[in-house]
C-alpha cells in the first residue's frame, strides 16, 4: 500500500534532522495557525496562491529563494564546524552518512532553489515592467512554473525526515548514485525534486523569452531595452537550450534505478563518463544563467547610482551574447583530469578563457560608467562596487583552473570550492541583494532601512573574505573537498579560519533580517510616494510603487535607450508631465489555481515515484491531467478593469509626480 | 514631435503609430497579438524539447556499439515493421494538416473528421511500436540487456511517449472543439497541436535514420 | 559530552589559529613540489597568475578610484552624464582582454602538452610500473614487476620515473599526491596514465581527490619516497611475507571497508590488473542498503 514508505524511513536515530525538522515543523505550524486565526486564508488565496500577476508570483519566487538561501546556509555552518570539529583523528558530530547528506543538500538547495527561484523571480517581477508591458506572455503558466519550483523545494526538504536526502553531491555523478552504490531514496528524491522544479524553470525560461521577444512597449525596439532585459533574454535562452539536456540526464539516471537501464553503469557497457559530459553541457551554461540576470542587476545599479546611462551599451550587449554563445563549448574543463591528452584539454582551457574575454568587457565598461558619474553609495552600489572587486579575483582563479596543467594540482580541491563561491556568491548573490534592494521599494513601497542594509553588507563581504580566502589556502595546501574528517592536521588553521569567517556572514545574515524586519516596521517613514526612489533611467520607474496589477494606465511610448530618463528629461525641460492620457479598459487574465492545483500532485507524484507508491502516481497523474482539463474548460479567461478605475489609479501617481516636478522646480 | 527629433541615433523609431503592425517582432508596434504570441512561445518549448531529444541522441551515438555480447541492431530491427510506422505517422501528419485546412475553413465536421484520422493513425502507430518491444523483450532483448538497449529503448520509447500524450492531447482538443466550437484560444491551441504533431514527425525522421537505418547497417 | 567536545574543539582551534595564522600558506601543498611535474605545474600557475594580475590589480585599484573620485559630494570631479560611449575605449576594452587570452592561450597549449599526465618523464633510468586500484576505500598500489601489492601505503624510489595505470573497483576516485603533481581520475573499466618522479626523499600526503562515498574521508595515504636501495630492501622484504593477492583474496579485499591499516600482498597473481580493467574481475559491490530502500526497484529483479 505504501510502497518502501515505513516507520524505518524515520532517521530517530539521528537526533540532529529530527530537532531541525521539529523546528521547522513549529515554525510553520505557527505560522499557519497565525494565518488563520487573524483570518488572512481567503487574502492569501486570492491576491497570492491563485493570482497570476507576474510580480506576485516574482515575490513568491524571491521569497522561496530568500526561505531556501537559509537553509542552505545552514547547512553550510554545519559543515564548517563539523569539519572544525573533526581533525586529526577526532570525528566531529556528524557522522558520514549525515555529513554527506549536507553537503550534497546545500550545492542543490543554494543552486536549485536558492539562487535560481531568486534570480527567476527578480527577472519575473522586473522584465515586464521593464518593458513597459502588463505582465508575460503566458501568466497562468508563469503560476505553473513557480508552484512547481516550490514544489521540488518541499520534496528536497522533506527528505530531511522522511527518508534520507542524496549522498552523491550536488551533482550525482555515477556510478556512484547508481542504485548498486547508492541504494537508498536519496537520489530518487534528488531527481525528482529537480525534474519537477526543472519544468517549472523551463516554463519559466520560454514564458521570459517570449515575453523579451514578442511583447515590448510601442518603440521599445531591441536596442532600447535596458540591460537587465538584454540578459534576461540571455539567461532564459540559457534555459531553454540546456535545461532539456538537464531533463534528459536526469531520465536517464531514473531508467537505471528504476527500470535496470544501463547508462551510466559500469555493467553492460554503461558509460559514467557520458554522464559527466551530459550533466556539465547542462551545468555550464546553468552557470552562467545565474550570473547573466546578476550582470544585468549591477548595469541597472551602476548607471543609475553614478547618475549616467550605461557606458558602451552595445558592446554589453554583445558581450552578453557572446557569453551565451561560447558558455556552450567550454563543459570539459569540468574533468580535465580524465585525462582527454593534450589537444582536447588545450582546446577546451583556451574556449573557457575566452568566456573572460565577455566578462572582461563588461567589467571594464561598468567601471567607465562610473567615471565621470555622479556616485551614490547607497546599498545596492556597495554590493555592486564590492561585486566588482571580489568577481575580478574570482575570474581569475577560474581562468587559473581553466589552464589544465594548473587545474591537475588544483581541481576538486578547497581552491575550487573557494572559486565557485567567490563568482557565485560574489556575483549572483551579491547580485539578487544588490536587486532586492534596488526594486524592493517598487514591490512593497517603501524602502528598506539603508543603515541595517550597510551594516549587512560590511558584515557579509569581511566574512566573505575570510571564508574564501582561508580555503583558497586550503586548497593550495592540497586539500580536497568533501572531507567529513580530516586526517591532515596541516590544514587545522585554515579551516579554523574558514570557520571563524562564519560568524561573520551569519551576523551578515541576522543583520540583512534584521533589515527587513526594522524597515517593515517604519515603512510609514520609508515610503516611496513617487514610485521613483533612486531616480531611476527605464520604465519600471515611471508607475507606482507597488505598481497597480495593471502595470501601466495606458502602455508608455518609448523614445531612445533609456525610456523614462527620457520623459523625465522632456518633463524638467517643459516644466509639466505633458496632459493627461486618454485612459481605457483595460483586460488582465484571470486569477487561477491551476498552477497550486498541478503542483500539489506533482508533489505528490514525486513523493510516491520516490517510495514506489505506484497506485499514488497513477491517481496523481491523473488529477494533475484533470486540473488542466479544468483550466482548459474556463469560458472567462481575463477581467476587465474599467477606465475609471485605471485612471483613478494614474491620476494619484499623477500627483505624487507633480509634486517631484514642483520640488526639482524649487530646487532650480 | 518628428521622429528625426525622437530618434537622433536613426534606430527606426516610427513613434509608436504602428499598433496594428502585424509584425511587431522589432518591437516598434507594441505587444504581438495573443496569436502570434502563442504560437511562438510554443515554436520555442518545441525547440527544447529538441533539445532534450538531441540528449537521447547522443547518448544513443555513444553506447550504439555497447551491446555487452547481446544482439545488436542488424538482428533486432525488423525493417518492413519500421517502414510501416514511419508511413503511419507520415500519413498523420497530412491528415493533421488537412485539419487545420478544415479548421481555417470553420467546417465542424471536417476537422473533427481529420483529427480522428490523425489519432487513429497515431495510434496505430503506437500499436506497432509496442508490439515492437514487446517481441524485443520477449526475445530477451530488454532494456536492461546492454547500453546499446537501453539508449534504444529510451530514445524511441521517449518519442513514442510524446506520441500517447499527443493523442491524450488530440483528444481534449476534440472534446474542446466540439463544446466550445471555433473559438480563439481553441484555434491557437489547435494550432499548437499542428505544430507538435509535425515536430514528433521530425524527430522520428531522426530516428528512423540514425537508428534504424544506420544501425541495422552497422 | 558532546558539547564538551566541541568546547574543548573550538578552544583548541582557537589557540591553533591564533599561532599559525600567519603561517597559512606555508604548509607543504601544491606550492612546494618535490618532483618535476609538480615543478612544472606550478611555474604554469604562477606564469599564469601573473599575466592576470597585470590586469585584475590595476582593474581592481581603478575600481576605488573611480568610485571615490566621483563620489556624488566631490565637487571638483567633472560630471559628465552625456559620456556613455568612446570608440577608443571601446577598442581597449575589447582588445586589452583579448590580448591577454592571446598570450595565455599559448600557455594552456604548450603547457597541456607538454604536461599531459600520460606523457612519459624524461629520464635515463627506466620508468618503475605500478598499478593503481582505487577501491572503496582504500588504495591498492601494485608492483608488476615485483608481483608484490601495497594497501594504502606508496613506496617509490627517489629520481625514479613512476608510470602509474590507474583505474577503479567501483566508483570514481581521483589519485592525488599534492606535492608531486598532476591528479587524474581513478575509473572503473578504464585505465588512466600518469607519469611521476620525487626528486627528493620524504614522506608525502596523498588522497582520493574526488568524493566517492562514506568512507571517502578515510581515502588517503602516505607516499614514502625512499632512496632505490632502500627501495629494494623493502620490496625484498615486502615480497617474502603477507597474504597472497589472487582473485579471490580480491574479491573478498574489494568489499566496501575503511581505515585499513597499511600492510603488503606478496605473490600477485599475474594480470590481476588488466582483470580488473576488463571487468573480468567483476565491478566491487556497494553498500547492503541504505535508508529507506533495499533495493526492491522493479529492475533489480534480473
Amino acid at each position: 500500500m505504501l510502497g518502501k514508505l515505513n516507520w524505518g524511513a524515520i532517521p530517530i536515530d539521528q537526533p540532529i534532522p529530527l530537532i531541525a525538522a521539529g523546528a521547522i515543523g513549529l515554525i510553520l505550524a505557527g505560522v499557519l495557525a497565525w494565518i488563520t486565526r487573524a483570518g488572512h486564508w481567503p487574502y492569501l488565496w486570492r491576491e497570492w496562491i491563485t493570482s497570476v500577476d507576474h510580480k506576485r508570483i516574482g515575490v513568491m519566487y524571491v521569497l522561496l529563494g530568500l526561505v531556501m538561501l537559509i537553509r542552505g546556509f545552514v547547512d553550510a555552518i554545519m559543515m564548517r564546524t563539523q569539519q572544525a570539529a573533526a581533525i586529526g583523528g577526532a570525528q566531529g558530530y556528524l557522522p558520514p552518512e549525515h555529513y554527506d547528506q549536507l553537503f550534497s543538500a546545500h550545492g542543490t538547495i543554494m543552486i536549485f532553489f536558492g539562487a535560481m527561484p531568486f534570480i527567476i523571480g527578480l527577472m519575473n517581477f522586473v522584465v515586464p515592467l521593464q518593458l513597459g508591458v502588463r505582465d508575460v506572455a503566458f501568466p497562468t503558466l508563469n503560476s505553473v512554473s513557480f508552484w512547481l519550483t516550490a514544489a521540488g523545494a518541499l520534496l528536497v526538504n522533506a527528505s530531511l525526515v522522511i527518508g534520507e536526502f542524496a549522498r552523491t553531491g550536488w551533482l550525482p555523478y555515477a556510478p556512484l548514485s547508481e542504485t548498486g552504490y547508492s541504494p537508498g531514496v536519496g537520489v530518487d528524491y534528488y531527481l525528482w525534486a529537480i525534474q519537477i522544479s526543472g519544468v517549472g524553470t523551463l516554463m519559466s525560461g520560454v514564458n521570459l523569452v517570449t515575453t523579451i521577444l514578442k511583447l515590448r512597449a510601442p518603440g521599445m525596439s531591441y536596442l532600447r531595452m535596458p540591460m537587465f532585459c538584454w540578459t534576461a533574454l540571455g539567461s532564459n535562452m540559457l534555459i531553454v537550450a540546456a535545461f532539456p539536456i538537464l531533463t534528459a540526464t536526469l531520465a536517464m539516471l531514473t531508467l537505471d534505478r528504476y527500470l535496470g537501464f544501463h547508462f551510466f553503469t559500469n555493467e553492460a557497457g554503461g558509460n559514467p563518463m557520458m554522464f559527466m559530459n551530459l550533466i556539465w553541457a547542462w551545468g555550464h551554461p546553468e552557470v552562467y544563467i545565474l550570473v547573466l540576470p546578476a550582470f544585468g542587476i549591477f548595469s541597472e545599479t551602476f548607471s543609475t547610482f553614478s547618475s549616467k546611462p550605461l557606458f558602451g551599451y552595445r558592446s554589453m550587449v554583445l558581450a552578453t551574447l557572446f557569453i551565451v554563445v561560447v558558455s556552450f563549448t567550454v563543459w570539459l574543463h569540468h574533468f580535465f583530469t580524465m585525462g582527454a591528452g593534450g589537444d582536447v584539454n588545450a582546446a577546451f582551457g583556451i574556449a573557457t578563457s575566452v568566456i573572460a574575454v565577455g566578462t572582461g568587457v563588461k567589467v571594464f565598461n561598468w567601471l567607465f560608467t562610473m567615471y565621470g558619474g555622479r556616485v551614490r553609495f547607497a546599498t545596492p552600489m556597495l554590493w555592486s562596487i564590492a561585486f566588482m572587486l571580489v568577481f575580478v579575483v574570482g575570474g581569475m582563479t577560474g581562468v587559473l583552473l581553466a589552464v589544465p596543467p594548473a587545474d591537475f594540482l588544483l581541481h576538486n580541491s578547497m581552491f575550487l570550492v573557494a572559486h565557485f563561491h567567490n563568482v557565485i556568491v560574489g556575483g549572483v548573490v551579491f547580485g539578487a541583494f544588490a536587486g532586492l534592494t534596488y526594486w524592493f521599494p517598487k514591490a512593497f513601497g517603501f524602502r528598506l532601512d539603508e543603515r541595517w542594509g550597510q551594516i549587512a553588507f560590511w558584515l557579509s563581504i569581511t566574512g566573505f573574505v575570510i571564508v574564501f580566502g582561508a580555503m583558497y589556502v586550503l586548497g593550495l595546501e592540497g586539500m580536497t573537498r568533501r572531507l567529513q574528517h580530516i586526517d591532515n592536521v596541516e590544514w587545522a588553521p585554515g579551516i579554523y579560519v574558514a570557520g571563524g569567517g562564519m560568524v561573520f556572514m551569519l551576523l551578515g545574515v541576522v543583520a540583512q533580517v534584521t533589515q527587513l524586519v526594522v524597515s517593515i516596521r517604519n515603512r510609514d517613514a520609508l515610503r516611496d510616494e513617487t514610485g521613483d526612489p533612486w531616480d531611476g533611467r527605464s520604465l519600471e520607474w515611471s508607475t507606482a510603487s507597488p505598481p497597480p496589477s495593471f502595470n501601466f494606465a495606458v502602455l508608455p511610448d518609448v523614445h531612445g535607450e533609456e525610456a523614462y530618463w527620457t520623459v523625465k528629461e522632456r518633463a524638467r525641460k517643459e516644466q509639466s508631465l505633458g496632459d493627461a492620457p486618454q485612459y481605457e479598459a483595460v483586460h488582465m487574465p484571470r486569477n487561477s489555481a491551476t498552477g497550486f492545483v498541478t503542483a500539489f500532485f506533482a508533489t505528490l507524484t514525486g513523493f510516491a515515484l520516490v517510495w514506489h507508491i505506484w497506485w499514488l502516481v497513477a491517481v496523481s497523474l491523473v488529477g494533475a491531467y484533470a486540473t488542466f482539463v479544468a483550466f482548459a474548460w474556463r469560458d472567462e479567461g481575463e477581467v476587465e478593469i474599467a477606465a475609471d478605475t485605471v485612471a483613478a489609479a494614474d491620476r494619484a501617481r499623477r500627483t505624487a509626480r507633480q509634486a517631484w516636478l514642483d520640488r526639482q522646480e524649487g530646487a532650480a | 514631435m518628428s521622429a528625426s527629433a525622437t530618434d537622433p541615433h536613426h534606430l527606426g523609431h516610427h513613434g509608436g503609430n504602428m499598433k496594428d503592425d502585424d509584425a511587431p517582432g522589432r518591437g516598434e508596434g507594441g505587444p504581438a497579438p495573443q496569436r502570434i504570441v502563442t504560437s511562438y512561445g510554443f515554436w520555442i518549448f518545441l525547440l527544447s524539447d529538441i533539445v532534450m531529444f538531441s540528449g537521447f541522441f547522443a547518448a544513443h551515438a555513444v553506447l550504439a556499439g555497447e551491446t555487452a555480447g547481446g544482439p545488436s541492431g542488424r538482428e533486432l530491427f525488423e525493417m518492413p515493421r519500421v517502414v510501416q510506422e514511419t508511413a503511419l505517422l507520415l500519413m498523420s501528419s497530412f491528415t493533421c494538416a488537412l485539419g487545420a485546412v478544415a479548421t481555417e475553413r470553420r467546417s465542424m465536421a471536417w476537422a473533427q473528421g481529420w483529427l480522428l484520422v490523425t489519432g487513429l493513425l497515431g495510434f496505430a502507430f503506437l500499436m506497432l511500436e509496442v508490439a515492437e518491444f514487446t517481441t524485443m523483450i520477449e526475445h530477451g532483448a530488454g532494456p536492461g540487456r546492454s547500453a546499446f538497449l537501453s539508449s534504444f529503448f529510451a530514445l524511441v520509447g521517449c518519442h513514442g511517449l510524446h506520441v500517447g500524450v499527443g493523442l491524450l492531447w488530440l483528444g481534449t482538443m476534440m472534446a474542446q472543439l466540439w463544446v466550445k466550437g471555433f473559438r480563439d484560444d481553441i484555434l491557437r491551441r489547435l494550432s499548437c497541436f499542428n505544430l507538435f504533431w509535425h515536430a514528433l514527425d521530425i524527430v522520428w525522421v531522426g530516428i528512423f535514420t540514425l537508428v534504424y537505418l544506420l544501425g541495422s547497417g552497422l | 559530552m558532546q558539547a564538551r567536545a566541541i568546547t574543548a574543539t573550538a578552544m583548541r582551534a582557537a589557540t591553533v589559529a591564533a599561532l599559525l595564522a600567519p603561517l597559512a600558506g606555508c604548509a607543504a601543498g601544491v606550492l612546494d613540489p618535490v618532483g618535476p611535474v609538480g615543478h612544472g605545474e606550478r611555474t604554469i600557475l604562477f606564469n599564469a597568475l601573473a599575466i592576470m594580475l597585470a590586469i585584475v590589480i590595476p582593474t581592481m585599484i581603478a575600481t576605488i578610484a573611480f568610485a571615490w573620485w566621483f563620489r556624488a559630494g566631490n565637487t571638483r570631479a567633472r560630471y559628465r552624464p552625456d559620456f556613455v560611449y568612446s570608440g577608443q575605449i571601446e577598442l581597449l576594452v575589447w582588445s586589452v582582454p583579448l590580448l591577454t587570452i592571446l598570450f595565455l592561450g599559448g600557455v594552456i597549449w604548450t603547457g597541456s602538452h607538454e604536461l599531459d599526465p600520460a606523457r612519459p618523464l624524461t629520464s635515463r633510468a627506466r620508468p618503475l610500473e605500478v598499478q593503481v586500484v582505487a577501491l572503496d576505500w582504500k588504495w591498492l598500489f601494485i608492483y608488476p614487476e615485483q608481483r608484490i601489492a601495497s594497501v594504502n601505503r606508496l613506496v617509490i624510489p627517489v629520481g625514479v620515473p613512476v608510470h602509474f595505470t590507474i583505474s577503479s573497483a567501483s566508483v570514481l576516485n581521483t589519485f592525488f599526491v599534492p606535492r608531486l603533481g598532476s591528479q587524474i581520475y581513478a575509473m572503473n573499466g578504464m585505465r588512466s596514465q600518469l607519469n611521476l618522479q620525487a626528486d627528493k626523499p620524504g614522506t608525502y600526503w596523498g588522497q582520493s581527490a574526488h568524493y566517492s562515498g562514506d568512507g571517502f574521508s578515510d581515502m588517503n595515504f602516505r607516499a614514502f619516497a625512499v632512496p632505490v636501495a632502500q627501495f629494494g630492501q623493502w620490496t625484498a622484504a615486502a615480497a617474502g611475507r603477507g597474504p597472497v593477492l589472487d582473485a579471490a583474496t580480491y574479491r573478498q579485499f574489494a568489499r566496501q571497508s575503511q581505515e585499513v591499516a597499511p600492510f603488503t600482498f606478496r605473490a600477485v597473481e599475474p594480470g590481476l590488473f588488466d582483470a580488473v580493467v576488463a571487468r573480468r574481475l567483476p565491478p566491487a559491490p556497494g553498500p547492503e542498503r541504505g535508508r529507506g530502500g533495499t533495493g526492491v526497484s522493479p529492475g533489480d529483479a534480473g
